[in-house]
C-alpha cells in the first residue's frame, strides 16, 4: 500500500477539511482526512449517521468544495469519459422524466450519439431489471425501483470514477443480492475507481477492497482495512467462509464504538 | 349485516351524485325561468335586467350579422399578442431570476414596488405612450399576464428540490441545459398556474382596454351598446366572456394533464 507510486493513485486526499458555516457556529463535518485511493480500488465506507461520508462524496464530485487540505484526482485529460458519476442518497430522479430519459441524462448531457444511446441505456436497464418500465415516471415505481434506475444513470454513463451513496439501502435482500452480484460483474469488466458508502458491514465486506470505518464529529477515519477476500467474489459463496464472519465482527467492533460515541454525543446536544 | 348494509351505502353515493348533477344544472334554469316570468309580468325594469329570452334573440342576431365574429376575433388577437409579448419574457425573466441569486436581488424590488399597482390605472399612460391603436391593446394585456407568470415561475424554480441540479451538474449539464432539463420542467407545475391567472387578468384588462378609443372587440361592444342603450348586447357581451372564462380554464386544466403528468395522481 505504501508502495503504491504516484502513478497509481488516482484520488489523493491531505489534511481536507470540511467546516459548514451554520447558524449556531461553525460545524466540523470533516476533520483533516488524509488518504490515498489507487486507482481501480473499491474503496467502502461505513460509520455512523451524521459522520460526514456523503460529504466527503460530494467534495469528491465537485458539488461541494472543501475548506481546507488537498485534494487531487488523477483524471486523464486526453479522456471522452466523465470524471465521477453518483449514485445520490435517497431520491434523485427527475420526476418529469421518464425512467428511460432518466438513465441516459448523461449521455443526452454530453450530446452522445442517438445509436450509442440507445445500446449503453437498454443493456443497463435490462442488467437492473428495468427493460419494461422504461416508460415509466417516477411516481410510478417503488422505492427500490427508482433507486436502480439511479444506479444504472450512473452507470450509463460510464465515469471515471463511480460514487455510490447508500445505493442498496431502499432494496429488499432478493434484489440487493442480485445488484451486489451484477455490481461486482460489472466491476470486474471495468475495474473502475469506486467510492462506496454504507451502513452495511456485510456490504462493506462482500464488495470492497478496503473499508474506511469513520467517527464522528468530528468526521474522521477510524481505521483502514484492507479485505482479505480473493477476487473475483460470488456474493453468497463469500458469505458461507468461516473466514466472512470473523473479518465482519471485526469490522463491526471498530464500528460499534462510534456508533456509541456518536449516540452519545447526540444526546449531549454536540451535533 | 355489514356486507349488506354497504350497498345501499353506495347507492345512496352515487344517488347523491345525480343529486348533484341534477342541482347543478336545474338551479341556474330555475333562476333563469324566474327572471323571464319577472321580466314579462314587469315585476323587474326590463330597462336593466331584459328578459333572459330576449338577450338570447339578441345574441341570435348578432352571431347572424357576424357582429359577435368580429369583435370576438378581435378581442382574441390581442389576447393572444398580448399573451405572446408579456408571457414569453416573463417567463425567460422568471426562470433567470429564479436560477440567479444576483438577478434576483436586482431585480426583486422592482418587481414587488410595481406588482401592486392596479394595472387598470396605467391604462391611461399606456394609452399615451402607445396611442389609440392595436398597440395599447396589446401592451395592456401582456403587462397583465406578465406579473403572474413572472411571480409563478420564480416560485416555481425556487420550489425545485436542490438534489435536482446537483444531479444535472454531476451529469454535465451546463447553461442552456440546465434551463431546459431542470428549471423549466421543475417549474412547470406554478408556470401553469401563473398562466391561467394571467389569462384571466388579460380578459379582464382587454375588456377594460377596449372599452377606450377601440373600434372593435367585445369590450367596445358593450361600451358602444350603452351608448346607443342596447342593454340585451351589453349581457351578449358578459356572457361571451364568461363563456370565455370557462373554455380557457377548461383547456389550460386539460393542458396541464398533458404536459405536467408526473404530479397526476393516479
Ligand atoms: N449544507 C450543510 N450545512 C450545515 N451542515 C451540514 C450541511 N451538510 C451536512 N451538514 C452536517 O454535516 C454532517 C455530515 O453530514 P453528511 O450528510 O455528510 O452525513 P452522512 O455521514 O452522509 O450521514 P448519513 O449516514 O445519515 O447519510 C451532519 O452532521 C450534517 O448535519
Ligand atoms: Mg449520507
Amino acid at each position: 500500500m505504501a508502495a503504491a507510486s504516484q502513478a497509481d493513485i488516482k484520488i489523493h486526499m491531505r489534511d481536507l477539511s470540511k467546516v459548514f458555516e451554520t447558524r449556531k457556529g461553525p460545524f466540523v463535518a470533516i476533520d483533516r482526512l488524509t488518504l490515498d485511493i489507487p486507482t481501480g480500488c473499491f474503496f467502502m465506507i461505513v460509520g455512523p449517521s451524521g459522520c460526514g461520508k456523503t460529504t466527503l462524496l460530494r467534495i469528491l464530485a465537485g458539488l461541494e468544495s472543501q475548506s481546507a487540505g488537498e485534494l487531487v484526482i488523477d483524471q486523464p485529460k486526453t479522456s471522452q469519459r466523465p470524471g465521477n458519476s453518483m449514485v445520490f442518497q435517497g431520491d434523485s430522479l427527475f420526476p418529469w422524466m421518464n425512467v428511460w430519459d432518466n438513465a441516459a441524462y448523461g449521455l443526452h448531457m454530453r450530446r452522445r450519439p442517438t445509436a450509442e444511446i440507445k445500446e449503453i441505456v437498454g443493456h443497463y436497464l435490462a442488467r437492473t431489471g428495468l427493460s419494461k418500465f422504461k416508460e415509466s415516471y417516477p411516481h410510478q415505481l417503488s422505492g427500490g425501483m427508482r433507486q436502480r434506475v439511479s444506479i444504472a444513470r450512473a452507470f450509463a454513463n460510464d465515469p471515471d470514477i463511480l460514487l455510490m451513496d447508500e445505493p442498496f439501502s431502499a432494496l429488499d435482500e432478493q434484489n440487493k443480492l442480485l445488484l451486489q452480484e451484477e455490481l461486482l460483474k460489472i466491476w470486474e469488466e471495468t475495474r473502475k475507481t469506486v467510492m462506496f458508502i454504507t451502513h452495511s458491514v456485510d456490504e462493506a465486506v462482500t464488495l470492497g477492497d478496503r473499508i474506511m470505518v469513520m467517527s464522528a464529529h468530528p468526521g474522521r477515519a477510524k481505521t483502514i482495512v484492507d479485505v482479505p477476500f480473493a477476487r473475483p467474489r460470488s456474493v453468497l459463496e463469500l458469505r458461507a467462509q468461516p473466514e466472512y464472519g470473523e473479518f465482519v465482527y471485526q469490522i463491526w467492533g471498530h464500528l460499534r464504538d462510534e456508533v456509541h460515541r456518536a449516540r452519545a454525543l447526540d444526546e449531549a446536544g454536540v451535533a | 349485516m355489514t356486507a349488506t348494509s354497504s350497498q345501499p351505502q353506495t347507492w345512496l353515493k352515487l344517488m347523491q351524485g345525480q343529486r348533484e348533477l341534477i342541482l347543478n344544472i336545474v338551479s341556474p334554469l330555475i333562476m333563469l325561468l324566474a327572471w323571464e316570468i319577472a321580466a314579462r309580468l314587469g315585476w323587474i325594469d326590463v330597462r336593466f335586467f331584459p328578459a333572459p329570452s330576449k338577450i338570447f334573440a339578441t345574441l341570435i342576431k348578432l352571431i347572424e350579422t357576424g357582429a359577435l365574429w368580429k369583435h370576438l376575433s378581435a378581442s382574441m388577437q390581442r389576447l393572444f399578442w398580448g399573451f405572446l409579448f408579456g408571457g414569453i419574457p416573463a417567463l425567460l425573466l422568471g426562470i433567470a431570476m429564479g436560477l440567479n441569486r444576483t438577478f434576483r436581488a436586482v431585480l426583486d424590488p422592482i418587481v414587488s414596488a410595481t406588482y401592486p399597482i392596479p394595472k387598470s390605472a396605467i391604462l391611461p399612460l399606456i394609452l399615451l405612450i402607445f396611442g389609440l391603436g392595436e398597440a395599447s391593446k396589446i401592451v395592456m394585456v401582456a403587462v397583465g399576464i406578465f406579473y403572474p407568470i413572472l411571480i409563478n415561475t420564480i416560485a416555481g424554480v425556487l420550489e425545485i428540490n436542490k438534489i435536482y441540479f446537483d444531479v444535472s451538474r454531476n451529469f454535465g449539464a451546463r447553461g442552456w441545459q440546465v434551463f431546459r432539463t431542470v428549471a423549466f420542467p421543475g417549474a412547470l407545475p406554478l408556470i401553469m398556474t401563473g398562466i391561467k391567472l394571467g389569462v384571466g387578468m388579460g380578459l379582464i384588462l382587454i375588456s377594460l382596454a377596449e372599452m377606450v378609443g377601440a373600434k372593435s372587440g367585445l369590450g367596445y361592444m358593450m361600451w358602444n351598446a350603452w351608448e346607443i342603450l342596447s342593454v340585451e348586447t351589453m349581457y351578449v357581451g358578459l356572457l361571451v366572456i364568461a363563456a370565455l372564462g370557462i373554455v380557457f380554464t377548461l383547456v389550460l386544466t386539460e393542458i396541464e394533464r398533458l404536459i405536467v403528468p408526473w404530479k397526476a395522481t393516479r
